[in-house]
């Protein structure tokens, strides 16, 4: 067990798309157990990385507080951190909020929004304040691999991994690179 | 007999008057590129078509063939470059394939496949781009937009209107539409025209067709650009 | 406004050619290019309203907003920093009520920065109105204030607030040799065109603007040409930053330069002619007329030249605030009224030029030579200098010395000779030829002024010891990007994108990666630019960073990664609108511990 290779994976300001799609690789996901073991991640529950992974797995952009936290305890803990879809590439559908000033947006959910009621923009310490704008996560940390796609399917995840495992320096195909 | 460059040590004839773009695409050699058309005047600004002629950094499109030139197409270090570029028009607009309706058929996507573009490198512009969605026929959403002027050139050169014209300098550049109002309603523009349906990225979209193809069955779904490109073209310079 | 602009059209009967001057004629009267206007431009010239557009929004000096009835700009060129810039302008800020970049209240006065205005012996320099105020110091900014408030008109100013010096300070074989009004011209015709192209030959001279081809051949190709028009045009736009020789030589022996260019279309065959002088030039403007005017009554000028069949005339044309008109193609494109965006080449403008004609570009300095060179012979010219660069070479010095101004030296002298001369002390490094050109340290001063080893256009700015590379090149990295025509990727993206790495970079929040990616981005923009402004942006870094590596090392934190924004200024609006500020509600630019 110990000598698995331990893997991590969140989503940050994501859909959990890109996990779904992980799990697409459906019974291969027991060949990747053999040799992996899967760490913090929405599989596991687990809430905090070890701190001797080697790969984590990133989805979604950083739209706020929480997101850079939990992007630098990534960056801190694994050897390999990978962006994975486009969220985490380029901010991908929730940075098209980018071009609405923030005080527009809550604005617009919290008090002059239809059905409003009780308006007031949450002012809760426990909760994350957003950042004006939503950021790809290669500008917040450094990023070693990016597995493009919205999201990454199946076999791109089983590429970029079995490669990785194997020692080889990943690569895909034309056929595995979509941005869509 | 006819004359001859070489382009990656391919012998190519060509004739007088072309530019190694048409030579290379007669032969059937693809160099990578997007503001060049071969219905229009050669632009030479989007620099994707960039190779060595001699050793000399040279735009395809614009640069003519002459005999006995040694071009270097398909190399490491050009291809490189070349996915440099790309990512700049990529960072410097905003582009968001997964809500693009051109997702799939989009030349700009297309060309990063082909140079196996996985991210965009450089940091993002966040530039705040507007959408003309005043016209009944046509879209125009200027984050896509990456001024390779094929709907200027389109619209004067094959309509013979001037519907659009680049304006500003460096990184404040824009597409401008010909209307006192500044929106594409009050200019003559029409969907038959050549400069709606010309445009190689989202930013210049035909109203009410978007998902007709389903995604995943689109035209850089199954073929990469260079056979499409060449295909298309071919047939364009033979004109 | 109607008749305003129907009569400058019709009146000074404007072709499409024109557009500059109708739109600097509109800027000066309403200090903006109001949208009726364009309509009734776009109407009266016959081209679309887009092109109109284009061109406003293209060049520095016009405006699609009200800018103030006096438009105030100062100078961001290095030299005037140097000079102290930063003070006089926060000095300007508080006396004239204006914030740099904005329009007081009142619409009386707006204030902005300008690119280098050529003034860089006698900075801070600012342009009113479009008119070069040399020598800001807080007394005349006092004054300056007192007449704008005042809203007395430019020409009620005194005359001392725009007296611009000439500062020669070393002459040679061509300042010595000033020519009488035509002499040129009857040596030539005396001698036979074709000799004097010979004579030109034999000179060896090659362009003065920098890139130094060959004179005679450039001319020659020109006159080989089939063709029924040729053109001559004198580039005045003199827009590298630290360059400020051809403003002397206009002011001083215009009367050489337009005999260069009668010359040479005396040579090639050509009827018309223009001189393009960059707009922060206007102060000569109305004397470079007088200059022609006086030229066509001695009949150097017009029709039947000196009792010839040669007729020959040349207009004057103001460029707007754009450095990448200087690139001749770009300039050409402006000549013609259109936004200055370098062609594609081949075809060079010496088949394809002004219209499609054949057309000879040269800098003002080479035509001044070659009218020295058709009196006093080739031989005469190719004594001085060095094999490959024959002559002298007109240098505008200025930055940390004793003397700035004007030095003609002939090819082949050492950097040190001229660091003496200049009495320039603790130097630190010179960049030469302008922040397209090279930086040197002080360990280079054995090198030479010659196109085979330091090539300049004549830009010679000295940094001494107290000086910072790094704001340097900052400056330099932030002109480029602002003078970008944005044709190409490569340059368009590229510049800003340095601009931004650099500013990461000079901000300390650089980390080791940065300065990597700093030089791969410059080796893109370098090698894959469509003309020389892209080609050359990099230098300032490549240069620099080739000399001081420690420098740019200095400036990076031990660590693997820091953003290029501010975090927690990201937070700002968030906390705001929430009403926070606990420790929750911060996040720190790195992770700590």
């Amino acid at each position: 067990m110990t000598n698995k290779i331990r893997v991590a994976t969140t989503s940050l300001a994501g859909c959990f798309g890109c996990h779904m799609s992980f799990l697409d690789i459906d019974e291969r996901i027991l060949e990747l157990a053999e040799v992996v073991v899967f760490d913090r991640s929405p599989i596991t529950d687990i809430e905090h990385c070890s701190i001797d992974c080697d790969i984590g797995l990133i989805e979604g952009g950083v739209c706020n507080s929480e997101n850079v936290h939990t992007l630098r305890e990534f960056r801190k803990s694994c050897k390999i951190l990978v962006a994975v879809g486009a969220c985490a590439i380029n901010g991908g559908l929730p940075a098209m909020r980018n071009f609405i000033p923030l005080e527009e947006c809550l604005n617009e959910a919290y008090i002059n929004g239809m059905g409003v009621e009780n308006a007031q923009i949450p002012s809760d310490p426990e909760l994350p304040l957003l950042l004006d704008k939503v950021r790809p996560i290669h500008e917040v940390v450094k990023i070693d691999y990016f597995l493009p796609g919205c999201p990454p399917s199946a076999d791109v995840f089983w590429k970029f991994l079995t490669d990785l495992i194997a020692g080889r320096e990943p690569s895909l195909p034309y056929e595995l690179v979509h941005y869509d | 007999m006819a004359k001859t460059i070489t382009i990656d040590g391919l012998s190519i004839p060509f004739e007088d008057g072309q530019t190694i773009m048409q030579a290379a695409s007669d032969a059937g050699v693809y160099i990578p590129h997007l503001c060049h058309h071969p219905e229009f005047t050669p632009h030479g600004s989007c620099k994707l078509c960039t190779v060595k002629v001699n050793g000399r950094n040279c735009s395809a499109c614009t640069f003519p063939a002459m005999e006995g030139q040694e071009v270097i197409n398909n190399a490491k270090d050009l291809n490189a470059d070349r996915q440099k570029i790309t990512q700049m028009l990529f960072v410097e607009g905003n582009h968001f394939c997964p809500s693009c309706e051109k997702t799939g058929n989009c030349q700009l996507q297309a060309v990063a496949y082909h140079l196996n573009m996985l991210d965009d490198h450089f940091p993002l512009f966040y530039q705040h781009r507007e959408l003309d969605a005043s016209h009944t026929d046509i879209l125009i959403d200027h984050n896509r937009c990456i001024f390779c002027t094929l709907c200027v050139r389109a619209s004067h050169e094959h309509d013979g209107k001037e519907v659009f014209a680049i304006s500003g300098r460096g990184i404040n550049k824009h597409l401008i539409v010909n209307s006192e109002s500044g929106l594409l309603k009050d200019t003559n523009m029409t969907a038959s025209d050549k400069a709606a349906h010309i445009c190689p990225t989202g930013a210049i979209l035909i109203k009410h067709t978007a998902y007709q193809v389903p995604i995943g069955e689109r035209i850089y779904d199954h073929q990469q650009i260079d056979q499409v490109s060449l295909n298309s073209e071919q047939v364009d310079h033979d004109k | 406004m109607q008749k305003f602009i129907q009569d400058l059209i019709t009146i000074n009967r404007y072709q499409a050619t024109d557009l500059l001057a109708v739109l600097r004629a509109v800027q000066t009267q309403y200090h903006y290019i109001p949208k009726a206007a364009i309509e009734q431009i776009a109407t009266l010239m016959a081209i679309p309203r887009t092109q109109v557009i284009g061109v406003i929004e293209f060049y520095s000096f016009f405006h699609l907003t009200p800018r103030g009835q006096y438009e105030l700009l100062i100078s961001d060129s290095i030299t005037d920093h140097m000079l102290g810039k930063h003070e006089m302008t926060a000095y300007i800020e508080e006396v004239l009520q204006v914030k740099l970049g904005e329009v007081r209240t009142d619409g009386l006065v707006s204030f902005d920065n300008t690119s280098c205005t050529g003034l860089c012996d006698q900075g801070p320099a600012a342009l009113i109105n479009g008119y070069a105020l040399p020598h800001l110091t807080p007394p005349k900014i006092d004054q300056i204030a007192d007449l704008i408030n005042q809203k007395r008109p430019l020409d009620e100013w005194p005359q001392e607030l725009f007296e611009v010096k000439d500062n020669v300070l070393k002459t040679g074989i061509l300042l010595d040799h000033s020519l009488q009004p035509g002499e040129a011209l009857h040596s030539s015709f005396k001698r036979g065109l074709k000799e004097t192209l010979k004579e030109l030959d034999i000179s060896g001279l090659r362009g003065r603007g920098g890139a130094g081809f060959k004179t005679a051949t450039k001319w020659q190709f020109c006159a080989e040409e089939q063709a029924a028009e040729r053109i001559v045009v004198c580039n005045a736009d003199e827009g590298e930053p630290g360059t400020f020789k051809d403003r002397v030589l206009l002011n001083s022996h215009a009367h050489q330069v337009f005999e260069g260019m009668t010359l040479c279309a005396a040579i090639i065959g050509a009827q018309q002619g223009f001189l393009y002088l960059r707009g922060e030039y206007l102060h000569l403007y109305d004397k470079l007329n007088a200059i022609l005017n006086e030229r066509r009554q001695l009949s150097l000028l017009g029709s039947n030249i000196i009792g010839s069949d040669f007729n020959f005339d040349i207009e004057i044309c103001l460029g707007a605030g754009a450095y990448i008109c200087g690139e001749e193609s770009a300039l050409i494109e402006s000549l013609e009224g259109k936004m200055g965006v370098p062609r594609n080449r081949p075809p060079y403008p010496v088949t394809h030029g002004y219209l499609g004609k054949p057309t000879v570009v040269n800098n003002v300095e080479t035509y001044m030579a070659t009218a020295t060179i058709a009196v006093n012979g080739g031989e005469w010219f190719a004594a001085v200098g060095t094999e490959k660069s024959k002559g002298t070479k007109i240098l505008s010095i200025c930055g940390d010395c004793d003397k700035p101004g004007i030095y003609e030296v002939a090819f082949g002298i050492t950097i040190q000779s001229i660091v003496d001369e200049c009495g320039a002390h603790d130097v630190l490094g010179i960049q030469i030829g302008g922040p397209s050109g090279t930086f040197i340290s002080n360990t280079e001063f054995a090198r030479k002024i010659a196109f085979e080893d330091l090539a300049t256009g004549g830009s010679f700015i000295i940094f001494n010891n107290t000086r910072n590379i790094l704001d340097i090149v900052n400056n330099f990295t932030h002109f480029f990007a602002h003078e970008s025509c944005g044709f190409c990727t490569p340059c368009r993206v590229g510049t800003s994108l340095l601009k931004n790495q650099l500013d990461k970079i000079v901000n300390g929040h650089g980390s080791a990666g940065d300065v990597v990616a700093l030089e791969e981005l410059c080796q893109l923009v370098k090698t894959q630019s469509h003309c020389g402004l892209g080609q050359t942006a990099a230098n300032p870094i490549l240069t620099t960073l080739e000399r001081y590596p420690e420098l740019y090392q200095a400036q990076l934190k031990k660590i693997s990664y820091e953003p290029g924004f501010d975090l927690d200024a990201a937070l700002e609006t968030a906390r705001r609108l929430a009403n926070r500020d606990d420790a929750a509600a911060h996040l720190t630019q790195v992770e700590e511990g």
